[in-house]
């Protein structure tokens, strides 16, 4: 098992050294001068001269990588732009949000999707597996950009229900400890800038969770149908189970592989349902500030946030399939 | 006779009521696309500010209301849906043509070819879904040429898995070592032997890439990193309708109900092929 993780964690090095370079080199395509981005128009060739210097810019392209790479590898994406601030320091006071964000959605997808999956499952062609499948269609045929405005319409608008973006409100001061303020609001026991907490989290987290919820619905169904059919639960039917014990002991444990995967799988299409959502609700997670790094053509920031991006997407892959051998010893013999 | 039997189940199959409904709207929408000039009732960029977000109006003419420069709702939308059709269509025949190529060469050469191809395949694949092509419009500016590239960076790879799986079992198979024998050459048992397997399995492909495409392109124009601005697009109405969601509800509503039919319609379609095309799932 040791070795195994091992040679696992070992594979993901080539590919990220290769995203690297691909970055780099998109980089290097873009059209216009970097120096532009730094200087005023007025500013005189000596300026421009020393700016290239001191930036970096006057190596050979070789160089540039070397150094961008050796610096990368420490956790260092150079000055932001615009910013004039550590790009990773940037990201690190924004990722908190993010990833409080995603991890909602995520359970929310799963706390519904999954019993809906099963439910659907054990009454095949019923009115529940019905309603289930179409609602599953429309959940990945909504755009999330689109649902986030119209429940802010409904929400924030017609009802007043909801605030219509935002983490917070301004001024509640709660200490920050760990940067999910669900979390932070409970060790300081402000039960006021938790419910405030949830408020601003309710939209949002519908939104990034609706196509997932719909995905992780039809793969359950899917999966738990065809383990259904399978020899061993016809075994397990014959020997007096009760059809619970049998869909959920058996059936239900053994499509869980497939429900793992899908969920690894999907948490790419979160990473970049995550980008348009926080902009829908000017939520400050890293999607919002790649938008704005976009807007200000602040290379360094974009470089720096679609490589932390990236590296986390296959960080979470690699564990998935850890999970996996865990869940079913056969993988890890094939 | 077997494709007979085939073609008959698919006739019938498409007549269901999902089908009909996906064919009904896909219909619809290549009307308007192809006849936009003479169905939308203005000119879709003609401002008039006194206009300025007229709701809808039963009785017309701007039976979808205006948005905040007064223009017609109903003709952007019209207008939209060939931004929409058009780019889909082309990113999933580029990366079509890339993927099958790419997983054929792959499939069926072997040795290095294949190993170099799969090693790529890997790298695009280690980026969340749009990041790619997010970085790549941000880097390389905005225009259509290149929105079609990024949209298509990671849609190849599906085909491409497809595509090589394909080959590699076929390469071994009775009918194309006689026709080896026979003295046909490489490309003539890829053009003859290969690529006609793989039409089916790909067309499924090429259907839920379409729904997934036109979903990223307007999500890229609502970002506001689509086609140039001047040009209306349903994520662009979006977009703008962002800023008056207070006070012009159909700004919002419209544009938005399009993408969603539309990608509803072509995912139920994808389905219904599936089931009736893929005989491996058929099982179930």
């Amino acid at each position: 098992m040791l070795g195994y993780t091992l040679r696992r964690v070992a594979g993901t090095i080539p590919v990220l050294f290769m995203v690297s370079l691909l970055i780099f080199a998109l980089v290097q395509f873009a059209p216009g001068d970097p120096v532009d981005m730094l200087v005023s128009d007025e500013a005189t060739e000596e300026v421009r001269l020393a700016i290239r210097s001191a930036w970096g810019l006057d190596q050979p392209v070789y160089v540039q990588y070397l150094t961008f790479l050796k610096n990368a590898v420490m956790g260092d994406f150079g000055q932001s732009f615009r910013y004039r601030e550590p790009v990773m320091q940037l990201i690190l006071e924004r990722l908190p949000a993010s990833l409080e964000l995603a991890i909602y959605s995520t359970l929310l997808a799963v706390a519904i999707g999954l019993p809906l999956g099963v439910w659907a499952a054990s009454r095949p062609n019923s009115l529940v597996d019905t309603v289930g499948s179409i609602g599953g269609f429309f959940g990945i045929s909504l755009p999330n950009f689109w649902l986030g405005i119209l429940l802010i319409l409904l929400f924030a608008g017609t009802f007043n229900l909801l605030p219509s973006g935002g983490r917070e409100t301004w001024g509640l001061n709660v200490e920050r400890v760990t940067g999910f303020l669900t979390i932070d609001a409970i060790i300081a026991g402000r039960w006021d800038a938790l419910w405030d907490a949830l408020r601003h989290l309710a939209l949002p987290v519908v939104v990034l969770g609706t196509n997932m919820t719909g995905i992780i619905m039809q793969i359950t169904r899917a999966s738990v149908l065809e383990n259904l059919q399978e020899d061993y639960v016809m075994t397990a039917r014959a020997k007096g189970m009760s059809g619970r014990v049998v869909l959920w002991r058996h059936a239900f444990r053994n499509a869980l592989i497939a429900v793992i995967t899908i969920i690894g799988l999907e948490f790419g299409t979160l990473i970049s349902g995550a980008i348009i959502v926080e902009t829908v609700f000017a939520w400050p997670g890293i999607g919002y500030l790649l938008l704005q790094g976009i807007s200000f053509r602040d290379f360094p920031l974009i470089t720096g946030l679609v490589l932390v991006y990236t590296t986390l997407f296959v960080l979470i892959n690699l564990a998935i399939d850890m999970i996996y051998t865990i869940v079913d010893p056969r993988i890890r013999m094939g | 006779m077997v494709r007979s039997s085939k073609t008959r189940k698919l006739a019938k199959a498409l007549k269901s009521p999902k089908a009909a409904f996906s064919l009904a709207v896909i219909a619809l929408l290549l009307l308007a696309a192809a006849f936009a000039p003479l169905i939308a009732p203005f000119d879709p960029n003609r401002q008039d500010l006194m206009l300025a977000m007229t709701p809808p109006q039963l009785a017309g003419p701007h039976f979808l209301g205006t948005d905040h420069v007064g223009r017609d709702m109903m003709s952007r939308i019209i207008y939209g849906s060939r931004v929409s059709l058009l780019i889909a269509v082309a990113v999933v025949l580029f990366s079509g043509v890339v993927g099958v190529t790419l997983g054929v060469v792959s499939g069926y050469y072997g040795g290095r070819v294949d190993s170099i191809v799969q090693k790529f395949l890997e790298v695009v694949w280690a980026f969340p879904p749009l990041l790619l092509a997010i970085s790549i419009v941000a880097f390389l500016g905005q225009g259509l040429g290149i929105l079609i590239v990024a949209l298509a960076s990671q849609r190849w790879i599906p085909y491409c898995r497809l595509a090589r799986a394909e080959a590699l079992s076929l390469r071994e198979r009775e009918f194309v070592s006689a026709a080896r024998s026979l003295g046909a050459g490489d490309a003539r048992i890829l053009r003859t032997h290969i690529l006609p397997n793989l039409i089916q399995s790909a067309l499924i492909v090429a259907t839920f890439a379409m729904a997934t495409a036109i979903i990223a392109e307007s999500s890229l124009s609502f970002l506001g990193l689509g086609v140039p601005a001047t040009t209306p697009t349903w994520g662009g109405m979006l977009s703008d309708a962002r800023a008056y969601i207070s006070t012009s509800w159909w700004m919002a509503l419209f544009p938005g109900l399009c993408i969603f039919c539309t990608v509803l319609a072509i995912n139920l379609l994808g389905d219904v092929l599936r089931t009736h095309l893929d005989p491996r799932l058929n099982r179930a």
